[in-house]
C-alpha cells in the first residue's frame, strides 16, 4: 500500500477513480514534458551568452489554432471516462442495506434502516496520546469506540446528514466522500469487495475538533454481518429493557459520579473542558455556573434538549437515562460545585415525559 | 548592471524636478499622487504578507509533529482562517492594486489615476479593516475560526462573537476594493494618451482592466454573503437554515460565485506582469498579443460559470456536477494559450537571466504545475477523493505562492529601479530567488502526497503515517519564510541607495514607463506623450 | 475620450479621504460591537462608536463636496474629468446591481431549489421522507419546515401603488433633467420637487406596508426564508430610496442656489441615474417578490 499516492481502494468504483486519477496525471506529465522541454531548450540554446540573436516573429495563426484545438481534444478525452464514472457513482438505486449517517460535533451516528440498531461512534484515541503524555498507537486518531459494520458484496446506501454544522463523511478506500448538511440528506453508496477495516476522517471543517472525528468501517462477509446485526439488535433491545428496570432503582452518589465522569469526558469535555471551565466567550463554564448550582429543571432541560441557536446539542437521544442522570449529577458535584444533589434516571424520565 | 550595456542613456539625470510634494506625514495621509498611493499599497501588502506568513509559521510549527504541541485546536483554526484571509485580501490584492497605481498611469501616458482622491480613500480604508480583523483575534472567544470560506452554519449559529466584526471588516475591505477597481477601470477607459488604442495597451493594463471588471462584479456579492451571515447569526433569518426553508449549501453557491472569480482576480494581473517581463529579457516581442487579450477575456467569462467545482461533494444533482466539471476543464484552454505564447516568446530569443526573469520563468513552470493539479481537481469523480485534503492546499499554494506571489516579486525586481532610481543588489536577489525556489518546493510539493495519502486540510493533528511528509513541509516552510526576510532587506537597501539606475535599465524592455527618468518624477505625463 | 486630452486636472491633496477612512473604520468597529451588544442585550460602546462614525462620514461628505463644488465653480475641471466622474458613477451603479443580484440569487435559490428539495424534489426524496415528513414545498413559504407560519403579502394594493409611484417618479426625474439641459429652470424645479415628494410618499407607504405585514400578516424578518428575502430585498431597496431621496433633496437645494448649467451638472446627472437604477430594481422586485 502506497503512502504517497491515492489508494486504489476496495471497490469497483474506487479503482475506476484511481485509474482516472492516474490517467489524467500521466496526461499532465506528458504535456508538462513537452511544454517545459521547449522552455528549457530555449533557455539553454537561445541565450544571449551563447550569442543567440533574437528573431522577430510574434504571431502565427496556424500554431495558435493548433494549440487551442489540441488541448480541447485532450480535454474531451478526459471528460468521457470522467462522466461515465460520475454517473455510476451517483446511482444509489436498488440498495441492499441502508444506513443513515449523521454527523454532529464531533462524532458520527449510524442508524440501520432495516434493523433496530443505532449507535454513536466516537474517537477512541486517548487525550493523553494527543497531548503527548502517552505513546501514540498505530491507528492514532483513526480509531473509534464503535465502528460502522457493513456486509461485503452488497450495495450499501448511505443517507448522510448532520445535526449541527456541515461535516463530510469520507472513506478513501470506497472513494466515498459526501457532505453531511444539516436539514438535508445526501445519498452515496458503495459495494465492498474485501472484508477488512477501513479508516477515514471527517473532511469538512466543523469546528474545534474537526481533526478528531474519524470514520471506521468494518466490512464483514454477509453471513458474519447477519450474525453481528442480529446480536446487536438483541443487545440494544436488552439495554432498553434494562434501562426501564433501572428506572425504579436509586443510584448511589459514587456510582453516579463514576459514570457521570466518564460520560462527561466522552460527550461534554470537548467543549466545556475537563475542568468544567469552558472556553470564555465560546463555551460557557459549568464550574460555578448559576444553573449548575441552583436550577435542576433548567439543567436537565438544556442537557436533554440542547439550547437552540448555540452549539449545545440535545443529548436526550444520544445518552441513556442513566447516563443523563449521572452526567447531570456529576456536573452538579464536580470541580467544587458541591451541591450534594443526586439526579436519578427516574427524574430525567419524568422530565422527558411531561 | 552587467546587461544594461545597450540601454539608452539617461539625460534627465540631474535635472531639477519641480516636484511639489508635501512633506512629513501629511504627504502620505492626504496624498492624491498615484505613486505615493502605489507605494503605500505595496508596503501595506508586504506587512500583511509578513503577518499572514507568521500565522502560516504557527500552522507549520504545530504540524511539525503529530500530537498537539503549541496551540489548541480552536486557536489553530483561527490561524488557518486568518492566514487565508490576510494573504488573499491583505497581501495579494493590495499588492496588485499597488502595482496598478504605480504602473498603469505611466504605461498609458496618463498624469495620474482618474479619481485621485478616491484612490487615497480606498487605500486608507485597508489599515482600519485589517486592524479590526486582527483585533478580533484578541476578543473573548477568539477571532474567526471557520476557514476563509466561512461556511454556514459554522460561521453563523456556531461561531464566536467576533463574527460581527469579521463581517463589517469584510464590508469595508470590499468597499475599498470596489473603489480601487472603479478607479483602475476609469483610468484605463478615459485617460489613455492620444494614440494609445486599446490594442496597443501593455498586457498588464489589459489584464488589470479585466480584473477590475471582475472585482466590481463579485465584491458586492461577497458583501451580500457576509450580510446574510450576519442576519442569520444575529437577526433570526434562516437563509442557511433548513428549518426556515433555507439551505447551508446556498451559502456556498453565493460565496463561490464570488470566490472563484476572486482566484482569477489574484492571477490575471500576474499574467500581465509575466507578459511584460518575458519579452524584455528575451529581447523579442510578445508572441500572440491579441490572443493573450482574448484568452484573458475568455478566462474572465468562464470564471463566472465554474464556481460549484468547489462544491462537488455537497450533493448537487449529477447534471449540475457535469456542467461545472466541463466548464472548469475548459479554462485549461485559454490558460494553455497563455503558457504556449510565453514559451513561443522565448523561442529563438536572446535570453538573459536577471532576477525578474528568473522569477518569471519559475512562475511559468510552477504555475503550470498548479494548473495541472487544478485540472485534476476539476474531474468530479476524482475530486471526491481530493476534496478538502492537502492536495487542494498544494494546488492553491502553487497558483498563489509560486503564481501570484512570485509574479509580484518579479514585478518588484523589474520595476524597483524605476521606483527608487537605484538598482537592487543583484547578487542578493539571485540568492533570494534560488533559496525561495528550492524552499518553496520543499514546502508545497510534498503536500500533494500528503493529500493523496489522505490527510484532510484544516486539522491541527494528524495520523502517524503523515508525520514524515509534514516534517519536510514544515522545514521547507520555515526556510521559505526566513528567505522572505531577505527580500525585505533587498528592498530597503535598494530604497536607501545603490548603483544609479538608467531610465531604461533593461535593454529589451518596452513601454512608456521606460521613457521617463529613474526614479520616475513625482508627476509624469502632465502633458500626454505622443504614441506612434 | 483619449483624443480630447487636455491637461488633466489632478486635484490637490485633501484631508477628506482619510477622514472618510476613519469614519468607515469607526462604523465597522462600532456596528460590529453594537450588533454583539444587542445580541447579548447589554449596552456597550458599540452604538456610540457607530454614531460617531456616521457623524465623521457626514462631516467628510460635507467637506469633500464643498471642496468639490468650489473647485468645479472655479472652472478647474475639464471635460475629461467629467467623463471620469460619469464612468465612475456608472461602475458604482453596476456594483450596486451586483449587490442586489446576491439577494435576488438567494431568493431564486430558496424558491426554486432549497424549498423544493426540502419537499423531496430532485435528488432529495429522502430529505423529505426522513427529515421533514410533514413538509410539502410551497411558495410563498407560509409554513416553514420548522413550523413557523406566516401569511403572504399580495401584490395588489400598496405594492402596486408603490410601483406606480416609483415609475412615475422616474419619469418626473427625467423631465427635471430635460429641464436642466434646456435651461428651463422652472420645469427643473417643479419636476424635481415632484420627484422628491413621490419618493417620500413611497417611503411612507413602504413603512405602512411593513407595519401591516408585522401586525396583520405575522410576516416578519424571521418568518423563514420567505420573510427573509422579502425584508432583505425590500429593506435594502428602501435604504437606497432613502439615500436617493436625500441626494435629490441636496440637488434641489443646489438648484435653488443656482448651481448647475446645461453643460455641466455631473452631480445632478449622477443622482438621476441613481434614481432610475433604484426604480428599475423596484420593478424587478415587484415582479419576483410580490407578483410571482
Ligand atoms: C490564483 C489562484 C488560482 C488559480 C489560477 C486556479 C486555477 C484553477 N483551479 Fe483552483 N483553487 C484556488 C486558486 C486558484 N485556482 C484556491 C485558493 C482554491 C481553494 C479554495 C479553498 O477551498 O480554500 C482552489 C480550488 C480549486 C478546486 C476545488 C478543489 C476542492 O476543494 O475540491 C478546483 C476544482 O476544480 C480548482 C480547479 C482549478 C482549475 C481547473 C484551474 C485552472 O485555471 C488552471 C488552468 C491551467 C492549466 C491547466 C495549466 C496550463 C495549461 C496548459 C499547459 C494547457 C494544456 C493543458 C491541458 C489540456 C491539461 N481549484
Ligand atoms: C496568496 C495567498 C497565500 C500565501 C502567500 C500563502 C503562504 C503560505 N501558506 Fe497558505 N493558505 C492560503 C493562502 C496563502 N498561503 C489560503 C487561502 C489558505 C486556506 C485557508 C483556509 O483553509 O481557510 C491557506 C492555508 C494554508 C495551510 C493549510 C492550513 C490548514 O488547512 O490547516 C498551510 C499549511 O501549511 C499554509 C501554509 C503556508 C505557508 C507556509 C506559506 C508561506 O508561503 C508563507 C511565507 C511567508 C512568511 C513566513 C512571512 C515572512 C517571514 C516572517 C514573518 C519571519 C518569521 C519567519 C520565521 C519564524 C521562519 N497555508
Ligand atoms: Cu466533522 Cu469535520
Ligand atoms: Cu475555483
Amino acid at each position: 500500500e502506497s503512502q504517497l499516492n491515492l489508494t486504489r481502494g476496495v471497490t469497483d468504483i474506487s479503482s475506476r477513480v484511481y485509474d482516472l486519477h492516474m490517467t489524467i496525471f500521466y496526461i499532465c506529465c506528458v504535456i508538462g514534458v513537452v511544454v517545459f522541454g521547449a522552455m528549457f531548450w530555449s533557455m539553454f540554446v537561445h541565450r544571449r551568452s551563447k550569442g543567440a540573436k533574437p528573431a522577430t516573429f510574434h504571431e502565427n495563426v496556424k500554431v495558435e489554432i493548433v494549440w487551442t484545438v489540441v488541448p480541447f481534444l485532450i480535454l474531451i478525452g478526459m471528460a468521457i471516462p470522467a462522466t461515465t464514472t460520475l454517473i455510476a457513482m451517483e446511482d444509489t438505486s436498488d440498495a441492499d442495506v441502508t444506513v443513515q449517517v449523521t454527523g454532529s460535533q464531533w462524532k458520527w451516528h449510524y442508524k440501520y434502516f432495516d434493523n433496530e440498531v443505532e449507535y454513536f461512534s466516537l474517537l477512541a484515541t486517548r487525550q493523553d496520546q494527543i497531548n503527548n503524555r502517552l505513546d501514540k498507537g498505530e491507528n492514532y486518531l483513526l480509531e473509534v469506540d464503535r465502528p460502522l459494520v457493513v456486509p461485503t458484496g452488497q450495495k450499501i446506501r448511505f443517507l448522510i446528514t448532520s445535526d449541527d454544522v456541515i461535516h463530510s463523511w469520507w472513506v478513501p478506500d470506497f472513494a466515498v466522500k459526501k457532505d453531511a448538511n444539516p436539514g438535508f440528506i445526501n445519498e452515496a453508496w458503495t459495494r465492498i469487495d474485501e472484508p477488512g477495516i477501513y479508516r477515514g476522517q471527517c473532511a469538512e471543517l466543523c469546528g474545534k475538533d474537526h481533526g478528531f472525528m474519524p470514520v471506521v468501517v468494518i466490512a464483514k462477509e454477509p453471513a458474519e454481518y447477519e450474525e453481528w446485526i442480529a446480536a446487536e439488535e438483541e443487545r440494544q433491545l436488552k439495554a432498553k429493557e434494562e434501562e426501564q428496570r433501572l428506572m425504579s432503582m436509586e443510584m448511589s452518589m459514587d456510582e453516579l459520579m463514576d459514570l457521570g465522569e466518564s460520560v462527561y469526558l466522552g460527550s461534554c469535555a470537548a467543549c466545556h473542558q475537563a475542568n468544567g471551565e469552558g472556553v470564555p466567550g465560546v463555551f460557557p463554564a459549568l464550574k460555578g455556573s448559576d444553573m449548575a448550582l441552583n436550577d435542576i429543571p433548567a439543567h436537565i432541560d438544556v442537557v436533554v434538549n440542547g439550547a437552540s441557536g448555540t452549539a449545545m446539542q440535545a443529548f436526550g437521544n444520544q445518552l441513556s437515562l442513566r447516563e443523563l442522570a449521572a452526567v447531570i449529577t456529576y456536573e452538579r458535584n464536580a470541580w467544587g460545585n458541591d451541591t450534594g444533589e443526586r439526579v436519578q434516571a427516574a427524574d430525567v424520565n419524568e422530565y422527558m415525559n411531561q | 548592471m552587467s546587461t544594461a550595456g545597450e540601454a539608452i542613456q539617461d539625460h534627465d539625470h540631474d535635472h531639477e524636478h519641480h516636484d511639489h510634494k508635501a512633506t512629513g506625514v501629511t504627504r502620505w495621509l492626504f496624498t492624491t499622487n498615484h505613486k505615493d498611493i502605489g507605494s503605500l499599497y505595496l508596503w501595506f501588502s508586504f506587512i500583511m504578507f509578513l503577518v499572514g506568513g507568521a500565522m502560516a509559521m504557527v500552522i507549520r510549527a504545530e504540524l511539525f509533529q503529530p500530537g498537539l504541541q503549541l496551540v489548541d485546536p480552536h486557536f489553530f483554526n483561527q490561524m488557518t482562517t486568518v492566514h487565508g484571509l490576510i494573504m488573499v485580501f491583505g497581501a495579494v490584492m493590495p499588492a496588485f492594486t499597488g502595482l496598478a497605481n504605480w504602473m498603469i498611469p505611466m504605461m498609458i501616458g496618463a498624469p495620474d489615476m482618474a479619481l485621485p482622491r478616491m484612490n487615497n480613500w480606498s487605500f486608507w480604508i485597508l489599515p482600519f479593516a485589517f486592524a479590526i480583523l486582527l483585533g478580533s483575534l484578541f476578543m473573548e472567544g477568539g477571532g474567526p475560526a471557520f476557514g476563509w470560506t466561512f461556511y454556514a452554519p459554522l460561521s453563523t449559529t456556531y461561531s464566536s462573537d467576533s463574527t460581527a466584526l469579521f463581517v463589517f471588516s469584510v464590508h469595508i475591505m470590499g468597499i475599498s476594493s470596489i473603489m480601487g477597481a472603479i478607479n483602475v477601470i476609469v483610468t484605463i477607459m478615459n485617460m489613455r494618451a492620444p494614440g494609445m488604442s486599446y490594442m496597443k495597451m501593455p498586457l498588464f493594463v489589459w489584464t488589470w482592466f479585466i480584473t477590475a471588471f471582475l472585482l466590481i462584479a463579485v465584491m458586492p456579492v461577497l458583501a451580500g454573503a457576509v450580510t446574510m451571515v450576519l442576519t442569520d447569526k444575529y437577526f433570526g433569518t434562516s437563509f442557511f437554515d433548513a428549518a426556515g426553508g433555507g439551505d447551508p449549501v446556498m451559502f456556498q453557491h453565493i460565496f463561490w460565485f464570488f470566490g472563484h472569480p476572486e482566484v482569477y482576480i489574484m492571477i490575471l494581473p500576474s499574467f500581465g506582469i509575466i507578459s511584460a517581463i518575458i519579452p524584455a529579457f528575451t529581447r523579442k516581442p510578445l508572441f500572440g498579443y491579441a490572443s493573450m487579450v482574448y484568452a484573458t477575456a475568455a478566462i474572465a467569462v468562464l470564471s463566472f460559470l465554474v464556481w460549484a467545482h468547489h462544491m462537488f461533494t455537497t450533493g448537487m444533482p449529477v447534471f449540475a456536477e457535469l456542467f461545472f466539471m466541463y466548464c472548469t476543464m475548459l479554462i485549461a484552454v485559454p490558460t494553455g494559450v497563455k503558457i504556449f505564447n510565453w514559451v513561443a516568446t522565448m523561442w529563438r530569443g536572446s535570453m538573459t537571466f536577471e532576477t525578474p526573469m528568473l522569477f518569471a520563468l519559475a512562475f511559468v513552470i510552477l504555475f503550470t504545475i498548479g494548473g495541472f493539479s487544478g485540472l485534476m481537481l476539476a474531474i468530479t469523480p476524482v475530486d471526491f477523493q481530493y476534496h478538502d485534503t492537502y492536495f487542494v492546499v498544494a494546488h492553491f499554494h502553487y497558483v498563489l505562492v509560486t503564481g501570484a506571489i512570485f509574479s509580484i516579486m518579479a514585478a518588484a525586481y523589474y520595476w524597483l529601479p524605476k521606483w527608487t532610481g537605484n538598482m537592487y543588489d543583484e547578487t542578493l536577489a539571485k540568492w533570494h530567488f534560488w533559496l525561495s525556489l528550492i524552499s518553496v518546493n520543499v514546502l508545497f510539493f510534498p503536500m500533494h502526497f500528503a493529500g493523496l495519502a489522505g490527510m484532510p486540510r484544516r486539522i491541527p493533528d494528524y495520523a502517524l503515517q503523515f508525520a514524515d511528509i509534514n516534517q519536510i513541509v514544515s522545514i521547507g516552510g520555515f526556510a521559505f519564510g526566513l528567505t522572505q526576510l531577505m527580500f525585505l532587506w533587498i528592498v530597503i537597501k535598494c530604497c536607501r541607495g545603490g548603483e544609479k539606475a538608467l531610465a531604461k535599465p533593461w535593454d529589451g524592455a518596452e513601454g512608456l514607463e521606460w521613457t521617463v527618468p529613474s526614479p520616475a518624477p513625482y508627476h509624469t505625463f502632465e502633458t500626454p506623450p505622443e504614441i506612434k | 475620450m483619449a483624443e480630447q486630452q487636455q491637461k488633466y486636472y489632478v486635484p490637490a491633496s485633501s484631508p477628506w479621504p482619510i477622514v472618510g477612512a476613519i469614519g468607515l473604520g469607526l462604523i465597522a468597529f462600532g456596528a460590529g460591537h453594537a450588533v454583539i451588544d444587542m445580541s447579548k442585550e447589554q449596552s456597550g460602546f458599540g452604538m456610540n462608536v457607530l454614531f460617531a462614525g456616521i457623524a465623521v462620514i457626514l462631516v467628510m461628505l460635507f467637506g469633500w463636496f464643498r471642496d468639490q463644488i468650489n473647485e468645479s465653480m472655479q472652472g478647474l475641471y475639464s471635460d475629461q474629468l467629467g467623463n471620469s466622474y460619469r464612468q465612475g458613477m456608472s461602475w458604482f451603479i453596476f456594483s450596486e446591481v451586483m449587490f442586489f443580484a446576491a439577494f435576488f440569487g438567494a431568493l431564486f435559490y430558496a424558491r426554486v431549489i432549497a424549498v423544493e428539495w426540502l419537499g423531496g424534489a430532485s435528488n432529495n426524496a429522502m430529505t423529505n421522507e426522513v427529515l421533514w415528513p410533514d413538509f410539502s414545498a410551497m411558495w410563498p413559504l407560509t409554513e416553514t419546515p420548522g413550523g413557523t407560519t406566516t401569511q403572504a403579502m399580495g401584490w395588489a394594493g400598496l405594492p402596486l401603488y408603490n410601483t406606480i409611484l416609483l415609475v412615475l417618479s422616474s419619469v418626473t426625474c427625467h423631465f427635471a433633467h430635460v429641464g436642466l439641459e434646456k435651461n428651463k429652470r422652472g420645469q427643473l424645479k417643479v419636476m424635481l420637487g415632484i420627484t422628491i415628494v413621490l419618493g417620500l410618499i413611497f417611503l411612507y407607504l413602504q413603512g405602512a406596508e411593513y407595519v401591516h405585514a408585522y401586525n396583520d400578516l405575522g410576516l416578519k424578518l424571521d418568518s423563514g426564508v420567505y420573510g427573509n428575502t422579502f425584508y432583505m430585498l425590500t429593506g435594502f431597496h428602501g435604504m437606497h430610496v432613502t439615500l436617493g431621496t436625500i441626494m435629490l433633496i441636496v440637488m434641489f437645494l443646489r438648484v435653488l442656489k443656482g448651481h448647475f448649467t446645461p453643460e455641466s451638472h455631473f452631480a445632478f446627472q449622477a443622482t438621476s441615474w441613481y434614481w432610475h437604477f433604484v426604480d428599475v430594481v423596484w420593478v424587478c422586485l415587484f415582479f419576483v417578490v410580490y407578483v410571482f
